[in-house]
């Protein structure tokens, strides 16, 4: 768990990690940064608690099956050494390994090549049954967008991960609210407890409520559903809740004023 | 050659423990013993096709070498940007096994119907493509390529030579020799060619892998006053790009004969299905003469 100062040291991190996302999609007029903000409290978790304290390593995989948030991924696995300066100055270059969608071919960091939604959870469940396959320890995390669950394959790998007791996956939902404009999901959570999942609803960006999520996923026997109600835009008012910033890159000069608010902070 | 898929395939998997069989509620019957033997490597997964694409793609990158089987529209068309993204795009190992090609589902209608697997399939880089000829072939091919580097697809057919061929990396081979011209035949249409063109003096040659294809055993076969036809099991505009890439212009491609682009709301047999398009001996035969003005 996160004491009073881990929270603020975090928090710190996480505000450098956005400006650091601000800058590279106005220099590259490219990522989807209100999605990338959402997920990047689950991200910091992940990456410095979850996979990293485990004793087997390698054997924990995580897949951002919604893959245009890839640069927040990106620029986490970069604050935790995965991902050089350079790798991730390189964002969306011709010859970069870190696109706009993650791809598995060009960087040993990115687990699942993404960017068509939904189907990151059925690869998910593919890498979790081989686990049990080939009598491996270790967890498998999916992280998909409630717009996300529109796409039938969602439902298609949530019951066979059901089937097949798969209680060393987790699959995470980022509701940061993208899917409203379109279908609405009603009670996601309902949804993945009639498919036999073991659900627990957090505030995406109440680093606590992540971390005792997290905490109980290696004791179930049942797969893990983790509802994070998140806000899209996280971090910067302008950018909170708007989807205009769903594929919009910044100006130099809404850049500045970015830069000025989150230093504010 | 069903039969012969579940043979090689239990054989395969007594030897290797590497196998893991997904079945799309296709087959169940006849995998029985396997599955009942082995449920955690051999199930029937369900009838979920995308996601099952998806779910052998996780075990392939796992180590695993995962066998896909169920009715080809379903396997090959529904799941299509899962076979491309997931395996093709990320460059996974691992079989794709369909059954009902063009229309062995004949009585069941076009939904069941799959004369554009091989075109589709061929969109996506480095997938192998079989089309086998017989049971024995398919062993053949089976136990060749299952553990090889890329993704393998297998058209099973109910339409079966009465000769075989098990060539080394599945290249083509001539079957017959002659001077008016070249047959290029695919898979289980190779018997009904032979006997449609008996008393023809033409070369025939006989390819049982789409792609990689065998360009340079056809290139080598040619002079620039060939004429070529090509004769194929599916849709037949399939292999236009492939020969032509083949033949460099060296000689006249006069035409294809296959599976032509409409929807057969027929149902009956596959035979009455070979005759309405002319893909029986019969049909095949006044084709060939026509195209090598033999009459």
């Amino acid at each position: 768990m996160y004491d009073e100062r881990s929270i603020w040291e975090a928090e710190n991190i996480l505000n450098k990690l956005r400006l650091k996302i601000v800058r590279l999609s106005m220099l590259k007029q490219e990522g989807h940064i209100g999605s990338s903000f959402s997920i990047l409290h689950i991200l910091y978790h992940v990456y410095s608690n979850v996979i990293e304290s485990t004793k087997s390593v390698a054997l924990d995989k995580f897949v951002l099956s919604k893959g245009h948030a890839s640069l927040g991924l990106y620029a986490v696995l970069n604050h935790f050494s995965q991902i050089s300066d350079a790798e991730l100055e390189s964002f969306c270059d011709f010859n970069s390994g870190l696109g706009g969608h993650p791809h598995s071919g060009k960087h040993g960091s990115l687990v699942a090549s993404t960017g068509s939604l939904g189907h990151g959870l059925p690869i998910s469940v593919g890498l979790a049954l081989g686990k049990l396959i080939n009598r491996e320890g270790g967890r498998i995390y999916c992280l998909i967008g409630d717009g996300e669950a529109n796409e039938g394959a969602v439902w298609e790998a949530a019951l066979l991960a059901s089937e097949h007791n798969l209680s060393n996956l987790t699959c995470i939902m980022d509701m940061n609210g993208s899917g409203e404009r379109a279908i609405k999901m009603g009670n996601v959570k309902e949804k993945f407890v009639s498919f036999g999942f073991e659900c627990t609803v957090v505030d995406g960006h109440n680093l606590n409520e992540i971390a005792e999520a997290f905490g109980v996923c290696e004791y179930l026997h049942k797969p893990k559903f983790i509802l994070a109600n998140t806000i899209k835009g996280k971090g910067v008012s302008r950018m909170e809740n708007n989807p205009e910033w769903h594929h919009k890159f910044p100006t130099q000069r809404e850049y500045d004023e970015i830069c000025l608010e989150i230093n504010q902070l | 050659m069903r039969k012969q898929f579940v043979s090689t395939t239990v054989d395969i998997f007594e030897k290797d423990p590497s196998t893991v069989l997904l079945l799309g509620d296709i087959g169940v019957h006849g995998f029985k013993r396997l599955i009942d033997g082995c449920p955690e490597r051999a199930m029937n997964i369900g009838i979920l096709e995308q996601a099952t694409i998806s779910v052998a793609a996780g075990l392939s990158m796992s180590g695993l070498l995962p066998f896909v089987h169920t009715i080809a529209p379903f396997l090959v068309e529904r799941a299509l940007e899962q076979i491309k993204v997931d395996f093709g795009y990320q460059k996974l190992r691992g079989n794709l096994i369909s059954v009902g090609a063009s229309y062995d589902y004949a009585a069941l209608g076009c939904t069941h119907h799959c004369p554009s697997d091989i075109a589709i399939l061929q969109t996506i880089p480095n997938v192998q493509i079989l089309v086998p000829g017989s049971s024995e072939e398919l062993d053949f091919q089976l136990r060749n390529n299952y553990n090889n580097d890329h993704l393998t697809y297998y058209r099973l057919s109910e339409a079966q030579n009465n000769i075989s061929f098990t060539v080394q990396d599945n290249l083509a081979t001539i079957v017959k020799r002659g001077s008016r011209g070249v047959i290029m035949v695919v898979g289980p249409f190779l018997s009904r060619v032979l006997s449609a063109a008996a008393d023809m003096d033409v070369t025939i040659i006989y390819y049982n892998q789409i792609t990689p294809f065998d360009g340079d055993t056809l290139f080598q076969l040619l002079d620039h006053s060939s004429k070529l036809v090509a004769v194929m099991p599916f849709y037949e505009s399939t292999l236009t790009h492939s020969i032509h890439k083949a033949i460099k212009g060296k000689a006249s491609l006069l035409g294809t004969i296959g599976v032509p682009l409409e929807f057969s709301e027929n149902y009956g047999s596959v035979e009455e299905h070979d005759a309405k398009f002319g893909l029986d001996e019969h049909g095949i035969r006044l084709r060939l003469q026509s195209m090598f003005s033999l009459r």
